[in-house]
C-alpha cells in the first residue's frame, strides 16, 4: 500500500504555483478596491484584452513573445484608467451597487465584443513548454515561470507602494481622501493611476495565464468569481489576505480537482468561501469591513 | 377604479390573444416575456430593498433541475417536483441568507456571496454530469411520444396556448405579490433597513426575519419560474438557467425596466427580448453575442444616466407618486 | 502677503462665511478666533481651496487663488494643517512626513527638511516608524504641524491646534507655535482658546457668525470687553 501519494504531493505543488497567479490577480482587484472603494466587476475580462492582445502580436503578427507581453499590459493599462474614466467615475459618488452593476455591464459588453470580433474559439499560444521532471512529479515550466514572475511583481508592486511618493500616495488617500489636495496630490489623478496600475496587473496575469491557458470570449468567467471570492475571503482591499487567501484556495482548487473530479475542486473552494463568510465575514485578514 | 378597470381590459385582451390566431413564434416570444417578467419581478422583491443578489441564477437553476432530474430519474411528476424544487431552493436561501442577515453582510459582500453561490449550483451541476448531462445539458423525457396533446401528469403540453395561460397567470399572480409586499408592513420594514439598518433595528424592526422572509419569497418564486421554464423549453443547460450569465442577465432587465416600480422588471423583459428579436431579424440571422453586446453597452448608459430604468424614469416625468422610494444611498 | 477681499463661502444652502475681509503680512502671525460654528475652519478651507467661494477674492502675494485647483494651492506656498490632525492612520510618522513634502520642490530637498522637523519636534525622531494613528493627541498633533512644514510653506495655516488636548500639551504647542513664529514662518491659525493664542500672535480677528466683528492687535483685543462678552466662562 502506498503511504505517500507523489501525485497529491503534485497536486499540491501545483496548487502552490496555481496561488502565485490566482494572488497576483487578487492584488489588482484588491489595489483598485483598497483605493478607490469600487469592485471590478468586468476585471476578468480586461485580463481577457489582454490575452487576446498577446495571441493576436504573437501568432498573426509574429511579435517577440515578451514584446507581446509588454504590449499586453500596457493595453490593458490604458484600459483600466480609460474603464475608471468612462465608466466609473460617473456613478462613484452614487449608490455602491451602481458600480457593480455598471462594471456588470462592461463584462456582458467586453465579452459580447470579444465573440463578435473573435468567434467562440478557443485560440492558443501554441507553445508547448516543457515540464520540470522532479522524480514521478511534472511540474510544467509554464506554471513555474508563471509563478515566479507573478512573485516578483509582487515585490515589485510592494516596494513602490512602500517607498515611491506616489506609492505612499496610493497608500494615503484610502486612509483619507480629503486632506489629498493638501499636499499637493489631485485626487482624481491617483485614482486613474491607480486604475491603470490595477489593470496592469490584471494584464500581467493574462501573460502568465496566456503560457497555460487557451482564449476564448467566456475565460472570463473561469478567472472571475474566484478572483473576487480570494479577494473577498482575504478582507476586500486586505493584500496581504488576498494573497494568503489565493493560497489556499488554488489548494483547494488543485487537490480537490485531482482526489475527486476537477469542477469538484472549485465547488469545495466555493463552498469553502462561503462557510468563511460565515465564520468570519470581514474575510480571513479583514479589517475593511 | 380607472386602473383596476385598465388592468381587467388589459387583461382581457391578454387571453384573448391565443385565440386570435396569433402565430406560434409570437406567442412563442410572448410566453417568454411572461415566463421572464415573472422571475424578473421575483428578483426585484429584494433587489428594490437594497439586496442586490448576483446569484439569483442559482434558485432558478435548482427549480429547473430538480423537476427535471426527478422526472427524468425517477419518473415523479412535476406537480411534486416543482415543489421539491421550490423547497430546495427555499433551504438554500435561508441557509445563505441567515448567516449573511445575522452578521450584517451587505452590499458588495452580499452581492459577492450569491455570486459565488450561483456559480457553485452551476458548478455542482457540471460536476454531476452522469446525472444531469453537465455542460451538454438536459431535456425533460416526453410524455407526449404517442402523439397526446398533452399529459397532465408530465405537466406537457403540445399546444403553446396552454403554456401561454399558465405564464400569464403566474405572471399576474408575480404582480399580485410584489404589490402585496409593497402595502405590507414588511415594506416598510425594509426601507428602514435598506437605509439605516441599525436605527430600524433598535425600533424593534427584526432585522434578520424582514431581510430574510423576502429572500425567501424571492429565491421560492425564481425557482418555481425556472422549473416552468423547463417545463416549457423541454431543455435545461447550465448556462442558459444559473452561472453568473443569468444572474447578470436578470439583474440588467430589471435596472433597465426599473427595479422599483411594479411593470418595471416586465418592461425590462419586454425590452431585452424584443432586443434580441429585432437584433436577430434586422441583422438576418443569430449573430452570436450582438445583443449581449449592445445590453452591457446600455446597462452601462442606464446605470450613468437613468439610474431608475426606463419605466422609472416615465414615471419620474409623469411625477406619479406610486413609485416605491429607492434605497438611500450611504453616505461615503 | 495674504489678503481677503469680501469673501463669501458655504456649503450648498448653508452660508458660513459673509463678506469676510483680512489680510496677514509676511512675518506675521494671526489669529482668528471666535465661538463654535462661527466658520473659522471654513475660513481656512476657503484659503486652501478646499471649499469653494460665492463671492469675494483671495490673493496670495498679490496672486488670486479664486481661479487655482485645491491641489495646487500648496505650489503657492500656503499649507494647511487641518482640523483634527488628519494624519494618515496607518502610514507612519515619516511616511506622514513625506506625504507633507509631496510637492516636487520639497521632494528635492526631502533629507534636509525631514532634519528640521526633527530638530524642531524631537519627540516624532523618536517615534519616527510608529503608526502615526497609535500615538497620543499631543504627539499627532506635532506630527500633523512638521507635515505642514515639510513644504516650506510662506504661509502656514493652522486649524484649532489645540484642539481636544489636555491643557499641559496645548501649553507645549502653542511654545512650538511661539518657535515656528521665531523662525521666521507667516503663520494664520484659527484657535478657540484665546488666552493662549493671543499670547503668541501680533494681531487678531474676532468672526462670529461668519462675520469679523472685530480686530486690531493681540494686547488690545485681549483686553476688550468684545471678547470677554464673546467667552463668558471660557
Amino acid at each position: 500500500m502506498q503511504v505517500f501519494d507523489v501525485f497529491l504531493l503534485e497536486a499540491v505543488l501545483n496548487g502552490l504555483l496555481f496561488g502565485g497567479v490566482l494572488a497576483l490577480l487578487a492584488l489588482g482587484l484588491n489595489l483598485v478596491f483598497g483605493v478607490i472603494d469600487v469592485v471590478w466587476i468586468c476585471y476578468a475580462e480586461l485580463m481577457m484584452i489582454g490575452m487576446y492582445t498577446v495571441y493576436f502580436l504573437y501568432t498573426v503578427y509574429h511579435v517577440p513573445l515578451l514584446l507581446a507581453f509588454a504590449a499586453g499590459i500596457l493595453v490593458v493599462a490604458v484600459c483600466g484608467a480609460l474603464l475608471h474614466v468612462l465608466v466609473i467615475r460617473p456613478v462613484l459618488s452614487t449608490e455602491p451597487i451602481n458600480q457593480l452593476l455598471v462594471t456588470g455591464g462592461v463584462l456582458f459588453f467586453l465579452q459580447a465584443a470579444a465573440t463578435l470580433a473573435f468567434g467562440v474559439q478557443f485560440r492558443n499560444l501554441g507553445l508547448s513548454l516543457p515540464s520540470l521532471e522532479l522524480g514521478e512529479i511534472f511540474l510544467p515550466y509554464s506554471r513555474i515561470y508563471a509563478a515566479l514572475t507573478a512573485l516578483v511583481a509582487m515585490v515589485v508592486l510592494y516596494l513602490f507602494l512602500k517607498k515611491t511618493y506616489l506609492g505612499t500616495a496610493i497608500r494615503a488617500i484610502s486612509q483619507d481622501r480629503q486632506i489629498m489636495p493638501l499636499m499637493g496630490v489631485s485626487p482624481g489623478r491617483i485614482y486613474v493611476i491607480t486604475s491603470a496600475i490595477g489593470g496592469a496587473l490584471a494584464g500581467l496575469g493574462a501573460c502568465l495565464l496566456v503560457l497555460q491557458y487557451d482564449v476564448h470570449p467566456a475565460i472570463g468567467l473561469t478567472f472571475g468569481p474566484i478572483t473576487f471570492l480570494i479577494c473577498v475571503l482575504g478582507g476586500l482591499g486586505n493584500m496581504v489576505g488576498g494573497f494568503v487567501a489565493a493560497f489556499i484556495f488554488a489548494q483547494f482548487i488543485s487537490v480537490g480537482g485531482y482526489l475527486f473530479h476537477v469542477e469538484w475542486g472549485y465547488v469545495m473552494a466555493f463552498v469553502f468561501f462561503i462557510v468563511m463568510m460565515f465564520v468570519r465575514p470581514q474575510g480571513l485578514l479583514g479589517g475593511k469591513g | 377604479m380607472r386602473r383596476d378597470l385598465a388592468w381587467v381590459v388589459a387583461v382581457a385582451v391578454l387571453a384573448a390573444v391565443p385565440l386570435a390566431g396569433v402565430g406560434k413564434y409570437p406567442l412563442h416570444l410572448l410566453i417568454m416575456i411572461l415566463l421572464w417578467s415573472f422571475i424578473y419581478t421575483s428578483w426585484s422583491l429584494m433587489g428594490r430593498f437594497g439586496l442586490v443578489s448576483f446569484g439569483h441564477g442559482a434558485f432558478m437553476g435548482i427549480g429547473a433541475y430538480v423537476v427535471t432530474m426527478l422526472w427524468n430519474h425517477f419518473g415523479v411528476t412535476p406537480w411534486i417536483g416543482i415543489p421539491l424544487g421550490v423547497a430546495l431552493a427555499v433551504v438554500v436561501a435561508i441557509l445563505i441568507g441567515y448567516p449573511c442577515f445575522r452578521f450584517r453582510i451587505t452590499g458588495h459582500y452580499f452581492a459577492l456571496v450569491t455570486l459565488a453561490l450561483t456559480e457553485v449550483v452551476r458548478l455542482v451541476i457540471v460536476a454531476l454530469r452522469d446525472q444531469t448531462g453537465g455542460s451538454l445539458g438536459v431535456t425533460p423525457k416526453t410524455a407526449l411520444a404517442g402523439g397526446e396533446p398533452y399529459s397532465l401528469f408530465a405537466l406537457q403540453f403540445a399546444d403553446k396556448a396552454v403554456f401561454f395561460y399558465i405564464a400569464l397567470v403566474f405572471w399576474l399572480a408575480a404582480l399580485w405579490v410584489w404589490r402585496r409586499v409593497d402595502r405590507s408592513m414588511a415594506r416598510y420594514a425594509m426601507l428602514a433597513i435598506s437605509q439605516e439598518e441599525d436605527a430600524a433595528a433598535s425600533v424593534g424592526v427584526n432585522v434578520t426575519r424582514t431581510k430574510l422572509v423576502i429572500t425567501v419569497l424571492s429565491a421560492a418564486m425564481t425557482a418555481l419560474g425556472g422549473a416552468l421554464y423547463g417545463q416549457y423549453q423541454l431543455y435545461v443547460n447550465p448556462d442558459t438557467v444559473s452561472g453568473i450569465g443569468i444572474s447578470l442577465q436578470i439583474v440588467f432587465a430589471v435596472i433597465a425596466g426599473g427595479m422599483y416600480v411594479q411593470l418595471g422588471p416586465t418592461v425590462g423583459a419586454v425590452f431585452t427580448l424584443l432586443l434580441a428579436e429585432g437584433l436577430r431579424v434586422a441583422v438576418g440571422h443569430d449573430v452570436h453575442g450582438l445583443d449581449t453586446f449592445i445590453y452591457g453597452f446600455l446597462l452601462v448608459i442606464f446605470i450613468i444616466y437613468m439610474p431608475n430604468g426606463i419605466l422609472g424614469r416615465i414615471l419620474e416625468r409623469r411625477g406619479r407618486r406610486d413609485t416605491a422610494v429607492p434605497a438611500a444611498a450611504p453616505a461615503r | 502677503m495674504l489678503e481677503l477681499k469680501g469673501v463669501s463661502a458655504g456649503y450648498g444652502a448653508f452660508q458660513a462665511l459673509f463678506d469676510v475681509s483680512l489680510r496677514v503680512d509676511a512675518g506675521e502671525a494671526v489669529a482668528v478666533i471666535g465661538p463654535n460654528g462661527a466658520g473659522k475652519t471654513t475660513l481656512l478651507r476657503v484659503i486652501s481651496k478646499l471649499v469653494g467661494t460665492t463671492a469675494g477674492e483671495i490673493l496670495m502675494q498679490g496672486r488670486r487663488l479664486n481661479e487655482v485647483e485645491p491641489h495646487r494651492v500648496i505650489e503657492l506656498g500656503i499649507a494647511h494643517v487641518p482640523e483634527n490632525r488628519r494624519l494618515f492612520p496607518r502610514l507612519t510618522v515619516e511616511e506622514n512626513l513625506r506625504m507633507g513634502a509631496f510637492v516636487p520642490a520639497a521632494r528635492a530637498q526631502f533629507g534636509e527638511r525631514l532634519e528640521s522637523a526633527y530638530a524642531l519636534f524631537p519627540r516624532l525622531k523618536e517615534r519616527r516608524n510608529q503608526l502615526a494613528g497609535t500615538m497620543s493627541g499631543g504627539e499627532q498633533q506635532m506630527c500633523a504641524i512638521a507635515r505642514g512644514l515639510m513644504s516650506k510653506p510662506k504661509l502656514l495655516l493652522l486649524d484649532e491646534p489645540s484642539a481636544g488636548l489636555a491643557p499641559v500639551i496645548v501649553q507645549r504647542i502653542f511654545e512650538v507655535v511661539h518657535r515656528i513664529r521665531d523662525e521666521g514662518y507667516t503663520v494664520l491659525i484659527v484657535e478657540q482658546n484665546v488666552q493662549q493664542v493671543l499670547k503668541v500672535v501680533d494681531r487678531a480677528y474676532l468672526l462670529e457668525v461668519g462675520r469679523i466683528k472685530a480686530s486690531g492687535r493681540a494686547a488690545e483685543l485681549a483686553a476688550s470687553a468684545d471678547i470677554r462678552r464673546a467667552y463668558v466662562g471660557l
